[in-house]
């Protein structure tokens, strides 16, 4: 019995329950919801509870875009229900997998619907018209859904237009254990009124009541007033009759378990360079002189939540994968938005882009990947943009304006024509500041005044052509920036890779040891002996495949790593990096 | 012996608080409930105590000859309170050898009715991050989130939970101080349901003021909750300490009421832990171990 009311639809709210930047408390079997619209419409139904500790997030805040939890500032993203954000680690991305249960929901008749295990469509209503509608105030009512079902049938109701009239003709159109439906016609005077029973609880519902045909401004107080008289009256009648009822046992609702990755604390979960994600191009336009934009939508579900900074590997229809920083806002869940600089160079990633790759076009891409978290902690934050590098840092500037945190986004490019994503950009006002045709020494003087002095708490975020790059960071060095503060994302790697060594690789959790061959990369090894590690740009710059070294000396090749992390001598990236001892010991 | 409804014997064998014997009149009745008993309690004016089973001979506000009652539970005073316990207590409570000193100011700063359980209380206590959002301003402030590296050990001689080089970011550090600073913790777990904190003293380098909460257990998803202050400070009035305190907890009692479920679920599956959640992870195995099952959600099903 339970288990078929737990595959059925039913209203948990009405839409005017969700106003702009509102969290509602939504209740159904004895479980509880947080039901939030976000900015752009989309109704989220929310298991009620952060899964760090417990605190209802119906008391979160709604920003919009995200669900930020009271307790601990969690941010739970728009649409996919995952954390974005976790305050008390902010040098951290938080893993992908830490998300909320979310139930279905669909808006109809002026209600939310929502159900446990939906199977199936929701049922249509004959004869309620989506525009053309009233719904009615929520009466709940301390007696189980059944009863209440089988008491409304009795219901008499006059016709809008004759609502100060009496005795109408009553007709029963349709009953079920979940609603009722009553036809009350007087002349030619007629209104359809369904009422939908929503089950909260073993022994408590809150009647639903949607009626056809809106009344005009003069009826429509006298319609509600009448209907709300009305029910209230039921309402009494129906829980004098289930307080002589034995009281039913509560539902328990049961809380399902987080991961056994999850429990532990949370690594990244190992995965190959493979695109598990199918998505479509739904728009293709040129956003600056030489950049080709792409918004890619999931064909089917929904995508995986990304935190700004995060990229995606494309596969591209040429058997080519190359990697590209999401520039999507917080909570913009319904899509990805990326940005392709042609490369005159081009081996033929972004020339396939800009040439062949079409509106419509499927693409198979994977899962966000963040090896250039934001810190959120910072008094102020500064970005520093080379050309196409804008892109991760977009979206980490529209994340930071969507908190009204402090920020500088420095935008050098050629000319004008050169910027991308305008419109992004207008809306982040004037936080924007680009620099235009500055030769390479007015550059460098530009950043030198931009970088001086260094104020504590604050954060640099650079992403650009190699030697802009370059001479950032060491301009920041010159001006005290401590290395921790300034972060960076190459590319590419342009170092040379001498991959003429050969030694021994020991894998401590495998228990295995391989040899590694002159030309082999330590990943090509580790997989090829059977052991998986994410991968993406496998160049030494994204910084996927890193691995922890416990013992040995590790011959650093990429540009992921920064300086003091190259010297402790704990950490490699498998896929460039090689051993100058023979024997070289990782944590894999 | 009567029955209980609490079924836990660790917790029934426990001292529990009853309340600031300062708060208390003299020789007078005064009820409570204890793991959902109806308890009767007074005071002498030389801090002898009893505490019984409510009965109707003596009823809330009758005058009482303390040395009279003959079926008294154990009772005990320490730290400033009247403890007692349902079961077979052990004969020492655990130590706060600072509150000994005597240069030192101690008050019950405040007493707090909470619909949670004892331990989700306790969790809370020990808990840094939620300062910037919870506390804000006061013990905390965005964009200052970060909880930083710090040291849990349980200690196996002492059985109590030590969390150590505790740091976090202040905006007011101390009322001498305009600017936000660091400001170390110490926190002890030496109870089930009461826990110690030691926070660097702003008018003494080398002493930390102590900050501990008693749990009264009312049922499994209720506490009354007591603040025991032991502090360095000759300046203000108490009624200034004891509002500081009281803002602080009135801020969390809403966040604690609104977590669910309201026992501690002690399986590791049940909510997701990050790093500076250590402290409430060995909490939570420590509870396990010493098989606490009130308050609790137990690890096995």
């Amino acid at each position: 019995m339970l288990e078929d009311v737990r595959t059925r639809w039913h209203p948990i709210a009405a839409t005017d329950d969700l106003p702009l930047r509102h969290v509602f408390h939504g209740q159904l079997l004895g479980r509880e919801f947080a039901v939030w619209r976000a900015d752009d419409g989309y109704v989220n139904v929310w298991e009620n509870r952060c899964l760090h500790r417990g605190v209802r997030l119906s008391i979160g805040i709604n920003d919009g875009r995200e669900l930020k939890c009271q307790y601990h500032g969690w941010r739970y993203s728009n649409r996919t229900a995952g954390c974005t954000y976790i305050p008390a680690h902010p040098a951290d991305a938080p893993a992908r997998t830490i998300t909320n249960r979310s139930f279905q929901a669909v808006e109809r008749y002026g209600l939310v619907w929502s159900s446990e295990d939906p199977r199936g469509d929701l049922p249509v209503v004959e004869g309620i018209g989506e525009d053309d509608l009233l719904v009615l105030r929520a009466i709940p009512v301390n007696a189980s859904a059944e009863l209440v079902a089988q008491r409304l049938q009795s219901y008499r109701f006059q016709p809008n237009s004759e609502i100060a009239g009496t005795g109408t003709n009553i007709e029963l159109v349709a009953a079920t254990e979940a609603a009722v439906a009553l036809r009350s016609c007087q002349g030619r005077a007629e209104t359809l009124g369904v009422f939908f029973v929503q089950p909260v609880d073993s022994g408590r519902s809150v009647i639903r009541g949607v009626l056809s045909g809106r009344p005009n401004d003069a009826q429509l107080t006298a319609v509600l007033r009448y209907h709300n008289e009305a029910l209230s009256k039921l309402r009494e009648d129906l829980e004098r009759e289930a307080a002589a009822l034995p009281v039913p046992v509560p539902i328990e609702p049961i809380f399902e378990r987080v991961s056994e990755e999850l429990a532990s604390l949370p690594e990244l979960d190992s995965r190959g360079r493979k695109a598990a994600i199918r998505v479509q191009v739904a728009r293709k336009w040129q956003t600056a002189d030489g950049i080709m934009a792409f918004e890619l939508r999931p064909i089917r579900g929904l995508l995986p939540t990304f935190q700004p900074g995060a990229h995606i590997d494309v596969h591209l229809p040429n058997g080519l994968v190359r990697q590209y920083s999401l520039t999507n806002g917080p909570g913009e869940t319904d899509r990805f938005t990326i940005g392709v600089k042609l490369d005159p160079a081009s081996r033929g990633g972004s020339q396939c882009l800009h040439d062949s790759v079409r509106e419509g076009d499927v693409l198979a891409i994977s899962e966000p990947r963040n090896n250039f978290p934001l810190r959120r902690d910072a008094l102020k934050t500064i970005f520093v943009a080379g050309g196409i590098g804008v892109t991760p840092l977009l979206a980490m500037a529209q994340t930071l304006n969507n908190q009204s945190l402090a920020y500088e986004l420095h935008y050098f490019a050629q000319n004008e024509q050169q910027l991308a994503f305008s419109e992004c950009r207008q809306a982040l006002g004037n936080a924007v500041m680009p620099h235009l045709g500055l030769s390479p020494s007015d550059t460098v003087n530009e950043l030198r005044r931009l970088l001086s002095p260094y104020l504590p708490d604050t954060q640099l975020y650079i992403c650009g052509p190699n030697p802009m790059l370059e001479s950032t960071r060491s301009l920041a060095a010159e001006a005290g920036w401590p290395e921790a503060a300034v972060h960076f994302e190459y590319f590419k790697n342009t170092n040379v890779i001498d991959d003429s060594s050969s030694f021994e690789v020991a894998l401590a959790r495998s228990c295995l040891t391989i040899k590694v061959g002159a030309g082999q990369s330590i990943l090509e090894a580790m997989r090829d002996a059977g052991v998986d590690l994410p991968s993406s740009c496998e160049q030494g710059a994204c910084g996927t495949c890193l691995a922890t070294v416990i013992e040995g000396e590790p011959d650093h090749q990429d540009v992921y790593l920064s300086p003091s992390e190259r010297a402790s001598g704990t950490k490699i990236m498998t896929c460039v990096s090689r051993s100058k001892s023979t024997r070289l010991v990782i944590d894999a | 012996m009567a029955k209980t409804r609490c079924l836990d014997p660790v917790v029934l064998n426990l001292w529990h608080p009853l309340g600031a014997l300062v708060e208390l009149p003299v020789d007078t009745v005064v009820d409570t409930v204890l793991l959902e008993e109806r308890l009767s309690l007074a005071v002498g004016l030389g801090r002898e105590v009893a505490v019984w089973r409510s009965c109707p001979d003596f009823v809330a506000g009758d005058k009482i000859d303390v040395a009279s009652v003959s079926k008294s539970l154990p009772a005990k005073v320490a730290f400033g309170y009247l403890w007692a316990s349902l079961g077979s207590p052990p004969d020492e409570l655990f130590p706060i050898p600072e509150y000994e000193e005597t240069d030192r100011r101690r008050l019950n700063a405040a007493t707090f009715g909470v619909n949670v359980s004892a331990p989700r209380a306790i969790e809370n206590f020990l808990d840094m991050g939620h300062f910037p959002y919870v506390h804000t301003d006061i013990l905390g402030v965005e964009p200052h989130t970060e909880v930083k590296e710090y040291d849990v050990d349980i200690s196996v001689e002492r059985d109590e939970i030590l969390a150590t080089r505790c740091r976090f970011f202040q905006p007011l550090a101390s009322s001498a101080s305009e600017t936000g600073a660091e400001v170390e913790y110490i926190f002890r777990v030496p109870h089930p349901y009461c826990s110690v904190l030691y926070k660097s003293s702003p008018v003494d380098d080398a002493r930390y003021d102590v900050i501990a909460v008693f749990m009264q257990p009312l049922s499994q998803e209720s506490v009354r909750a007591h603040m025991m202050l032991c502090i360095l400070d000759e300046d203000n009035e108490d009624k200034v300490i004891k509002r500081f305190q009281q803002t602080i907890f009135g801020q969390d009692k809403p966040i604690l009421e609104n977590q669910f479920p309201k026992r501690l679920p002690l399986d590791p599956r049940a909510e997701t832990p990050i790093r500076a959640d250590k402290s409430a992870i060995a909490y939570r195995r420590w509870l396990s171990q010493k098989d606490v099952r009130y308050g609790v959600i137990p690890a096995s099903y």
